[in-house]
This record gives C-alpha cells, structure tokens and sequence, in this order.
C-alpha cells in the first residue's frame, strides 16, 4: 500500500529526540520543506515532489556559558493567519525566524533563574494558535507569544502555569467560531494534559491526569485530543470534558511522534520500536464519541524512529526521521 | 536537559572496560595475581569515595574525548601499559557496547538495571578484597539515592542525553555482527518481537469507552511485530535478579573482539567536527576534567612490582598496522595522555593535576586552563 519514495539526505544525522521533524507543505510552489535536529544546530532543507533536495540551511543554538554548546529540542514551522515563522527551542531559550531561516526575528532566553541545580533549562513544545505561538518550558510554564502580522515586534503575552513537569509538546486547532471550545492541548513528562481556550487571556478548561509516563506528543483534531505516551500507548480524549474514549496498544515501546491529516481526520503514529502506524479518525453518528480505525502499519528497520509526518493534506504520504540516520526517509501511497 | 547522566555514563563504561580488560588478560595469558592486581586497583580506583562525589555532582557531560582521558587515566592505574593503538580500540569496544544497551534497553529506566548488572559483575572480580567491595557498595547506594526516584519522564531525558553522546558512532565490532545484533553497515539490529517493556502492554489492542468510562467495545489491528507480556519486573535492590541481560560480560574466554575500521562512519562531516575543529570551549572542559581526575588516587607502586603490556590485538604487528591505519575522524587526537614507562611520572601527574602545580613546564599563560592544556600538549 505504502512503498518507500526517495529519501532526502541530511547533513547531520537526527537527534534521539520526540517530535524531531516539522514539514511545511508548499503546494503552490510545488515544494516541502523539511526540518530535523541534529543536536547543537539543526537542519533547514527543501525538495522538490519526488524528494530532489533543493537548497538547505543549518541554524544553531546562540551560544551561552557552559562546557559545550546549547542543544537544540526542536524545530518547527508555525502558520499563522498572515505568515510563517520557523521556531527553534534550546537550552538556551526560543529564537523565531522567518520561514526560511534566513533571518531571526526574535529571540527570547530563557531565565534559569530558579531552576534547581540538577534540572538544566530548555524550552520544547511549539504551536501555533491563531495569531499567537505557544511554547513550553522545563519548568512546565507555557510562553504565550503574540505575533504581529509582519516585523519583529514579537512580544510575550502570557506565561501559562498548568504543569509542573517539563513540557513535550503543545497542540492546537482553528476554534471553529464557537464559543468555549477548547482549541490548545499542552502536555508534559508526567504524562498530564492541559486543555485550554486560546484568546487574550487563555483559559484552563479541563485536566487529564497521566499515569506514570511521559506524553511525548499530542494533536487535536475537531474537538478530540490524540495523545501519545512513552508507554506505547496511544489515546483519545474528548476535548471539552476530558473523558477517555478509546485506549489502542499501539506500540512497543515510546511514542515519539503523532502526526494528523486534518481535512481527512488521518493521524499517524510513530515510535522507538520502529513502527509507523497510520489510523482514521472520526466521530460516530449515533454517540457522538471520537472513534478510530487502523489503516496501515509501516515497519522502518532497525530505526528508533524520532520524527513523522504527513507530507500532503489527503495523508497519501509521509516523512520518517530515526535516531543516527541522516536521511529522511519518504513513503507514498500515491 | 538532564545534568545527572555523567555517573550512569561512567560507571557502565567502566564496566565494559573491565569486562575487556579481564578477557585480554586471560587470552594474553598474564598470570593471575598479576591480573587480579590489574582488575583491583583499576576498581579501587574508579571507586574511590572522593572522585565518585565529584562524579555524582551535577554536571553537564563530558565530550567522547574529554571523557576519554578519564579511561587512559584509569587504565593505567596499575602496572598495565597500554599502547596508543589499543588504548583506541579498548575506548571504541565500551562505547559501541553500551551505546547499544541504552539503545536496546526497554524503558529508559532500564539503564539503572544495566547498571546494576556491571556492578554486580564487579563484585565478582574483588570478591576477595572487602575494602573495595564496601567502596562499590557504596556507589550502589548512592546510585539508588540519585536515581531510584526519577520519574520515567527523568529518565527518558537522562536516555536522550545518553544517545547525544553515542550519535554517530557506528564503529563495527566482531562479536557483535557474530550475535547478529549489529548489521554490517554498523548499525545495530532493533528486534521487533520478543516480551515488551515492563508497563507497557503488548500492541494490536484497541478499546472504545463511553462517558461513563465503561468499556464498550475492542477491536484487533495488525501490529506487525510479535510481541509477547514482560514475565516480571528486575529488581532494583542491592541484590537481585536484573531480569535484563544488557550490561552483562559478553566476553567468553576463546572469543576474539575485533572492530573494524573500514567504513566504519558514513558521516563523516558531523563527526570531523566533533573531534578535529578547534573548540573554543575545551578549556573549560578540561578545567571540570582535571577537577574529576584530580580526585582519582592512583596507588604507588613498589619497584618490585614488575609492570607489563597489555594488546588488545592478537599481535604486535597487528596493532602497530592498526595504528597506522586508524582513520582521521576516529583519533581520539586532541587530549593525548602518552602512556609512559615511569611509573613516578604518572604519579606526579596525577598530582600536579589535582593541585595545578607547574613544576618544569615553562609557560606564559595566565590561567590554569592555559596551563594545563599546555602541560598536556608538551606531554
């Protein structure tokens, strides 16, 4: 069903972290763009359709006191309504760029100031909700940065206290002009969800307890939470009250990446014991309750895959990034 | 993102550097209390109270170079002499092996069992000393104290930095594409069947709830590996069956260990720039070296002792050919400790780092960092 497609070679291998590819699709100009971590810098590429690589750039942690130089946690590509800026988070604090890297546009360091003297400071977790850019912190704060529709003039609007625990990732969806909805998923590495309602002033909805391990990624697709856990698990809330609704053993071992193909409610899972599963979601007609379907299932061998995503919005494709190899690897159902 | 990996690092390299050095003493056939001395005083010293305080302060990790002098140090801390050449290839052996137990290792937790394993295994080459046994026990506590409360988000954190430091490593080694478990291109084999993690469940198991949390319906889906329940957990006691095999002595008596050079990093570019570039932090670096090693007693050693060379090659030929041919972006180049005949020497070494006394070194240079690089240059 999926047969694997050209891979785009990297120049640094990626780095054994969750979440570690971002694609931005162009299809007006007929481009993908890709980004992965290597650890100190992280690499910016472009390719055409059938994976040609077309120009690339690498971006770096500024530096700061210390014995090496900063790591990088992620990259990620953030539409908002009148641009795109790429953020990368480090050890040091989140720098913004414009959507090619080739120009930062802000930068913000992080204050180590109360940190205990054996956690080390680092942001991780990025989204993009409306015209704002969340992003989390080891502290478990979430910075809420409000994005002005062109320049630099970047400024922090919120700093969210939810978690107590270091921040995996943040997840977010366009409100659909209601009300109350809940468009902002933030998780950690107790495995706790935060669901929230973006605006001005963000609002706390509700909180789903972990269990016991980290929720390395999460996504959130017409009002349903998917979360991803280091268990293997793989699980889907509502949004609003936070109930579970269904529980799928998906995996090995960690989930380290979700991806979702909103417009055809595709979501893909992928973890450290190599497998990529693909999964549709949907709402049944007579409960109401988020369901979900296997589709297909991906063996990458001998890969602690690190990094997923859909390549095009009908999910017919994907991207794969595993830990020491330096390449992505591409599959297409098409 | 976690500064609590250097102890875990240490100690289980350490580990493998004793499971090698154990196996080459015996294929080299040196006599066993020669060897016995060897495994004891490099235990006595890597246990040593003062220098496991300084490792388990809070740190960021060392570079592979940095961490590197460490072992030499470590290695000659006994009448053994070891040449460049299996100096390398000594350091490339621990590394590939316990890159590949944090690789395999089930959970992230399971590093501390991996731990416990080469400690257990240590126990086993002083048995008849109880000095230095009380000196590893003691690590083991203090190892339960640091991390027997981590959370699994902890250590998955402690795991990434672990990986960070393995990165690009694929350095072929013998006995391990013998096992199969590392392909020929370097990599290692990640199985896909077997029990899984302890908490995890086995995949191919969907579950539907309603709102009121009762469950109304399962459905399969076909996982594509062949998974089976964890039989139990292993025990993170003082004593205890580890249940995990990683970290324990996969060296046999008649099994030979080579690694093989040849194409071993297909990355070239990233790796070159870790080990050759010119960093402009290194001092820093070395200044936090000297401070760990400074803390390292090395034993003096009575002249009647008569020291020897260990080979980690079959051959003397073989070794000289494979220093010759080691490739550039593998030399461990930049902080080279000669190993050296005079045993004083050493000694004084050891000293003058810890105290960062300059005794017939001529330098200009202002500060300790600057003198202790030039110090290790003129070496």
């Amino acid at each position: 069903m999926f047969h694997r497609e050209r891979s785009v070679p990297l120049r640094g291998s990626a780095a054994a972290l969750c979440n570690n590819l971002s694609v931005l699709q162009l299809p007006v100009r007929n481009l993908t763009h890709f980004g992965v971590v290597h650890g100190p810098s992280a690499q910016l590429l472009s390719a055409a359709p059938e994976g040609v690589p077309l120009a690339q750039r690498q971006l770096h942690a500024k530096e700061g006191a210390g014995v090496s130089p900063p790591l990088i946690t992620q990259v990620h590509w953030c539409v908002l309504p009148f641009r795109v800026l790429l953020v990368l988070t480090s050890h040091r604090g989140i720098q913004m760029y414009e959507s090619d890297g080739s120009v930062m546009v802000y930068w913000h360091a992080l204050d180590s100031g109360d940190a205990p003297l054996v956690q080390a400071v680092f942001a991780r977790g990025i989204a993009a909700s409306g015209h704002f850019i969340c992003v989390g912190t080891w502290s478990g704060r979430v910075l809420v940065f409000d994005i002005p529709a062109k320049g630099p003039d970047i400024a922090l609007s919120e700093e969210l206290a939810g978690h107590q625990t270091p921040v995996t990732d943040i997840a977010a969806e366009p409100a659909q002009g209601r009300d109350c909805v809940a468009d902002v998923v933030t998780a950690d590495d107790s495995g706790l969800l935060c669901v929230w309602r973006s605006g001005p002033e963000f609002k706390l909805l509700t909180r789903i307890p972990g269990f016991g391990v980290p929720c390395s990624s999460v996504q959130l697709w017409q009002g349903a939470i998917a979360a991803g856990y280091g268990d293997g698990q793989v699980r889907l809330y509502e949004a609003s009250t936070g109930t579970l609704h269904v529980q799928i053993n998906a995996h090995a071992r960690a989930v380290c990446a979700l991806d979702l193909a909103p417009e055809v409610g595709k979501l893909l899972s992928a973890a450290e014991d190599t497998f990529v599963h693909i999964w549709k979601l949907s709402r049944s007609p007579e409960s109401g309750y988020i369901e979900v379907e296997h589709c297909h299932g991906e063996c990458v061998p001998d890969t602690q895959v690190c990094g997923a995503r859909f390549c095009d919005p009908s999910g017919s494709s994907f991207a794969v990034t595993g830990y020491d190899l330096a390449e992505i690897l591409r599959f297409s159902s098409m | 993102m976690s500064l609590r990996t250097l102890p875990l690092l240490f100690l289980n390299l350490g580990g493998e550097m004793l499971y090698i050095l154990d196996h080459r003493l015996r294929a080299q056939n040196i006599p066993g209390d020669k060897a016995r001395k060897v495994l004891n005083d490099i235990i006595s010293t890597m246990f040593n109270q003062k220098f496991i305080e300084e490792l388990f302060k809070p740190q960021e990790l060392y570079s592979k170079k940095a961490l590197r002098t460490v072992y030499d140090r470590l290695a000659h801390a006994s009448i053994m002499r070891l040449n460049q050449a299996s100096m390398d290839k000594l350091y490339d052996l621990m590394t590939m092996a316990f890159k590949y137990q944090v690789l395999l290792c089930p959970r992230p937790k399971d590093v501390l069992l991996v731990t416990f394993n080469h400690l257990d295994a240590i126990k086993g080459f002083i048995q008849d000393s109880p000095a230095i046994l009380h000196q590893v026990d003691e690590t083991v506590r203090r190892l339960t104290e640091t991390y027997g409360s981590l959370s699994a988000g902890e250590f998955q954190l402690i795991r990434q930095m672990l990986l960070v430091f393995f990165q690009d490593l694929h350095i072929r080694v013998s006995i391990f594409l013998k096992d199969r478990v590392q392909n020929s291109n370097g990599r290692f084999v990640l199985p896909v069947s077997g029990p899984v993690p302890w908490g995890t469940e086995v995949p191919g198991l969907i579950r539907m709830f309603n709102h009121k949390g009762e469950e109304v319906r399962t459905a399969e889906f076909k996982h594509g590996g062949s998974y089976v329940a964890a039989p139990k957990e292993g025990s993170f006691e003082l004593y205890g069956d580890r249940v995990l095999k990683l970290g324990t002595n996969m060296y046999s008596v008649n099994r030979p260990v080579e690694t093989h050079m040849s194409g071993a990093s297909k990355n070239v570019a990233s790796r070159t720039q870790d080990c050759i570039a010119p960093n402009p932090l290194a001092k820093e670096e070395l200044n936090l070296l000297a401070r760990l090693m400074g803390r390292m007693e090395i034993k003096k050693h009575s002249g009647t002792e008569s020291g020897f060379r260990l080979n980690l090659f079959t051959t003397d030929e073989e070794e000289e050919q494979a220093a010759l041919s080691r490739p550039e972006e593998l030399s461990y180049e930049v902080i080279n400790i000669q190993a050296t005949q005079d045993q004083q020497r050493n000694e004084e070494l050891a000293r003058i780092m810890g105290e960062f006394e300059i005794t017939d070194q001529p330098s200009q240079s202002a500060s300790k960092g600057d003198d202790l690089l030039a110090m290790m240059d003129e070496l």
